[in-house]
């Protein structure tokens, strides 16, 4: 394998596993061989370093007073400021916490670990209000997103987040609560029409009892549980939660359905049968080992051929992620980076629902697009933002308490901001060679194979910093 | 390529240059009698969870004095439509659009198994979907994506705002989002953003860069149509200071100027009122009202009300009793407001909703939401119901 033709493969293996990578580092990793590649990304990422945001007894401390104001009836003055208090300190938390998120993976030495997360945090999708429960599930899809996925099943079922999002707390015996176990099968394992309603009935009364108390952590509570004989796909016996997930993973279609997500995810929005078949099997044969199948993945041939290569589109994840990692961004006022994500449609921590986000095409409209072709110009010049997105529904509480929030909210005319962020240019230009043309910048800077529009394009073009803005502008650069 | 032009540049060229593929063409030259006949939609979300009960309000309901202590609004207040039902005083301006027989209330509207999650019960309305259903498309773009004659362009939808609702996402077409016509000419016409689509005809195939590049010619397209075609019209209408009514005075001067849009999408926000409600929710009707009178007025004086028919929705109405803060919690079912100059059925389409007949303290829905849609589909988009909606609904008799 020549050089040149293993730097588009180590290219390529960097944008998809991972948020791409430097030139410099490119360059000394297309001398080696691509299963060595693949070894060295896997090791880069072996380390599990947690986001350690939310401190632990503070919060618990904010529940336990949450738990104790939410039984009573009428609020005194100061408990009701106590208890808005807490809120808006769980609001601002939470944002950092996203902030917290993006620049992790911004900065991140463990790409594929990262990259992983970012797949668990659309595959395992759940909003919570509490900081503390969002960066313990984040956490959880951190550490185990490379590992076991009965392992990360087990610990995403008995996270607080998602008992309360998915309603477990309220799933006890006698009086079940079906939300949980629906979504078990459909949207994290089976996927539809691989079970029957009656499976999810039976399921349901086994995950009876897994909830979490008041401190958040979680708990089983024996008295809730349902202890009596259930049948799930057949079999019969005093089914627990553990046992249920057991048999869902006995089913190779649990192993496929995962395998067509991460095909998707990572190689082409239309999965291949065949190729999907393989992932699945070394999945389902090494025991559901997450890395292993990652293995598979990116070391087989096809996954480096042309139609995988600079075809897909980048979320909106990717995007910024991908912009601010290549020119080494830094953002003085971080919550624009929850402004950019929420105005080209993925709002990370807020999902639109369980089933994550679709997607593929679906990132893309009139306004997401021209949004898009717009930022780099804006961070990198650190331009000013004439576009705002919407209010997330889950704001409008706080919008209807103040009449000048209301107004701000639905006027035309909103503050004017800045991105007020600073690549560092010349950071970035060392990363090249000397004597760099801009069309090697070029087909550096995109994943599609350059064609001779963009040649043209520039080809008349000196500087590297105006050549690599107008890239980073183009379409072409929405693809990865 | 010079950089200053393309990071500065705000100037624009006149349309005739534009290179647009030969597909695209046709669409600027629009005879004006295919328009007279042309109906369009205008829908108006209230985010937040508007309180129904507090904008049409049950005054002949003893119920709603005995749960609402703080917060009701006394009878004589009340903008009384019949014996039992009346508006909200903050919504004087619409008495006289009432009057003229231009306004349809449609009460206790819901789903089966209704979500309280604001995000959830959003997407329930927005996709058409059952409660327990999760659509990737929303209902006005399944609309778009169904191929009929008159929504073939992507300004076939516009929402007035910065960024699409999931509303106007279909499969394979999406709305236009824009707040201002004139700067989204601008961006678009951006010399660099033309030099990339000059003459270039090898990406418009079916991949995602085909996707993008069609994705960028529409919207460059349908951005110099609307400016264009907007530009003539000048509304003299006056119309209140607020981001609502600027909203609705834009979706007139398309109207108006004989946009070939058949769907607008507008939406007011803040309806949350957990706390202290009764001041800030009249605020928020107040300008709903003023904003809706005023352009509903302006659509007659231009003799498009006829062709026009507005309908409000909120993600959820609130509980019937108030909470501790003299506010009101999620609930479930609600009321829709309709307008327009045909309406079939006018003043109050059904029954008020039942106070001594609830849901653990929530209102039980009469109507499902998608029968109002089903209906509009039908009888106002002129597409079959069940084509978009992936079952067919009964439809109503307000239209």
């Amino acid at each position: 394998m020549s050089t040149k033709a293993n730097f588009v493969k180590v290219k390529h293996l960097y944008s998809r596993a991972g948020f791409g990578i430097s030139y410099s580092d490119l360059e000394k990793l297309s001398k080696k061989n691509i299963d060595k590649v693949v070894d060295v990304l896997i090791k880069e990422s072996e380390n599990d370093d947690p986001i350690n945001l939310v401190n632990d007894l503070e919060s618990k401390r904010q529940l336990l007073a949450q738990a104790g104001l939410y039984g009573k009836k009428d609020l005194s003055e100061d408990e009701k400021k106590m208890r808005q208090q807490i809120i808006r300190e769980q609001n601002d938390v939470g944002r950092d916490l996203n902030i917290a998120f993006v620049t992790k993976m911004i900065n991140t030495n463990a790409p594929l670990r990262e990259k992983m997360t970012l797949f668990w945090h659309g595959h395992f999708a759940c909003r919570s209000r509490i900081p503390f429960f969002a960066q313990q599930l984040n956490n959880i899809q951190r550490a185990h997103g490379l590992g076991s996925f009965k392992t990360l099943l087990v610990e995403v079922s008995q996270s607080p987040a998602m008992l309360q999002y998915l309603n477990n707390q309220q799933n006890r015996k006698g009086r079940p609560n079906e939300n949980f176990a629906r979504e078990l099968m459909e949207l994290f394992t089976l996927g539809r029409g691989n079970y029957t309603e009656h499976d999810i009935k039976e399921s349901a009364r086994s995950f009876t009892g897994w909830m979490y108390d008041k401190d958040g952590s979680f708990i089983f509570r024996k008295n809730l549980h349902d202890g009596g004989t259930k049948e799930f796909f057949g079999k019969i016996g005093n089914f627990q939660g553990e046992n249920i997930i057991d048999i869902i993973l006995e089913k190779p279609e649990t192993a496929e359905f995962i395998a067509t997500k991460i095909y998707r995810f990572f190689v082409n929005d239309t999965p291949n049968e065949a190729h999907v078949k393989e992932l699945a099997s070394s999945f389902y044969n090494s025991k559901y080992d997450i890395a292993t199948m990652m293995k598979h993945l990116f070391t087989s041939d096809w996954f480096y051929d042309n139609e995988n290569v600079g075809t897909k589109i980048k979320s909106p994840t990717e995007f910024l992620v991908g912009l601010s990692r290549e020119f080494f961004v830094t953002y003085n006022r971080p919550q624009v980076l929850i402004q950019l994500q929420s105005s080209l449609g993925q709002y990370l921590f807020n999902p639109p629902n369980v089933a994550g986000w679709p997607g593929g095409q679906s990132w893309i409209d009139s306004s997401s697009l021209m949004l898009r072709m717009r930022i780099p110009s804006l961070v990198l010049n650190d331009g000013e933002i004439d576009f705002s997105g919407k209010a997330d529904p889950e704001d409008e509480a706080v919008i209807a308490l103040s009449r000048t929030a209301t107004t701000n909210a639905n006027s035309n005319q909103k503050r004017k901001s800045y991105v007020d962020a600073n690549a560092d240019w010349p950071k970035f230009l060392e990363t090249f060679p000397k004597h760099l043309t801009p069309l090697e910048l070029t087909s550096f800077l995109l994943q599609p194979k350059l064609n001779q529009k963009i040649t043209d394009m520039v080809s008349d073009n000196k500087g590297l910093r105006s050549t690599a803005i107008e890239i980073t502008s183009m379409p072409e650069y929405q693809l990865c | 390529m010079n950089r200053r032009n393309f990071l500065r540049n705000t100037g624009f060229v006149a349309a005739g240059s534009l290179f647009v593929p030969a597909f695209m063409k046709p669409l600027e030259a629009m005879a004006l009698d295919e328009l007279s006949l042309y109906k369009n939609l205008v829908v108006v979300q209230l985010s937040g969870g508007n309180d129904g009960l507090n904008t049409v309000i049950p005054y002949g309901n003893d119920i709603y004095y005995q749960k609402r202590k703080n917060i009701a609004i006394k009878p004589e207040e009340v903008i009384r439509l019949n014996d039992m039902q009346g508006l909200n005083p903050n919504m004087k301006a619409l008495q006289e659009i009432y009057d003229q027989g231009w306004m349809t209330i449609i009460n206790d509207v819901g789903y089966p198994n209704p979500d309280r999650s604001h995000f959830r019960s959003m997407d329930i309305w927005q996709t058409g979907s059952d409660s327990n259903q999760f659509l990737s498309t929303g209902w006005i773009g399944r609309y778009l994506d169904s191929k009929c004659q008159t929504c073939k362009y992507p300004y076939t939808a516009i929402e007035v705002d910065d960024s699409l609702s999931l509303a106007l996402k279909g499969q394979s077409k999406k709305g236009i989002a824009l707040k201002d016509p004139a700067a989204l000419y601008r961006n678009t016409n951006d010399p660099f953003f033309k030099a990339m689509l000059k003459s270039d005809k090898e990406h418009l195939d079916e991949d995602n860069l085909g996707y993008l590049y069609k994705t960028m010619i529409e919207t460059q397209s349908s951005a110099s149509y609307i400016q264009n075609t907007s530009k003539i019209y000048q509304s003299s209408s006056a119309y209140p200071v607020s981001g609502f009514a600027n909203q609705l005075k834009t979706v007139s001067k398309f109207i108006s100027s004989g946009l070939k849009t058949r769907v607008y999408y507008v939406s007011l926000s803040g309806f949350d009122t957990h706390v202290n409600q009764v001041n800030q929710h009249g605020n928020l009707l107040k300008q709903y009202s003023e904003g809706m009178a005023a352009f509903l007025k302006d659509l007659k004086r231009n003799n498009k009300l006829d062709d026009t028919l507005v309908v409000t929705f909120s993600e959820f109405g609130r509980r019937v009793e108030q909470n501790a803060s003299n506010g009101t919690d999620h609930g479930t079912a609600n009321n829709m407001l309709i307008f327009g100059g045909k309406l079939k059925k006018q003043g109050i389409f059904n029954s008020a909703p039942n106070l001594s007949d609830l849901d653990t303290g929530d209102l039980k829905y009469q109507l499902d939401f998608r029968q109002v849609y089903g209906t509009i589909l039908d009888k106002w988009l002129d597409v079959n119901n069940a084509d978009i909606l992936n079952k067919r609904f009964n439809t109503l008799d307000f239209i």
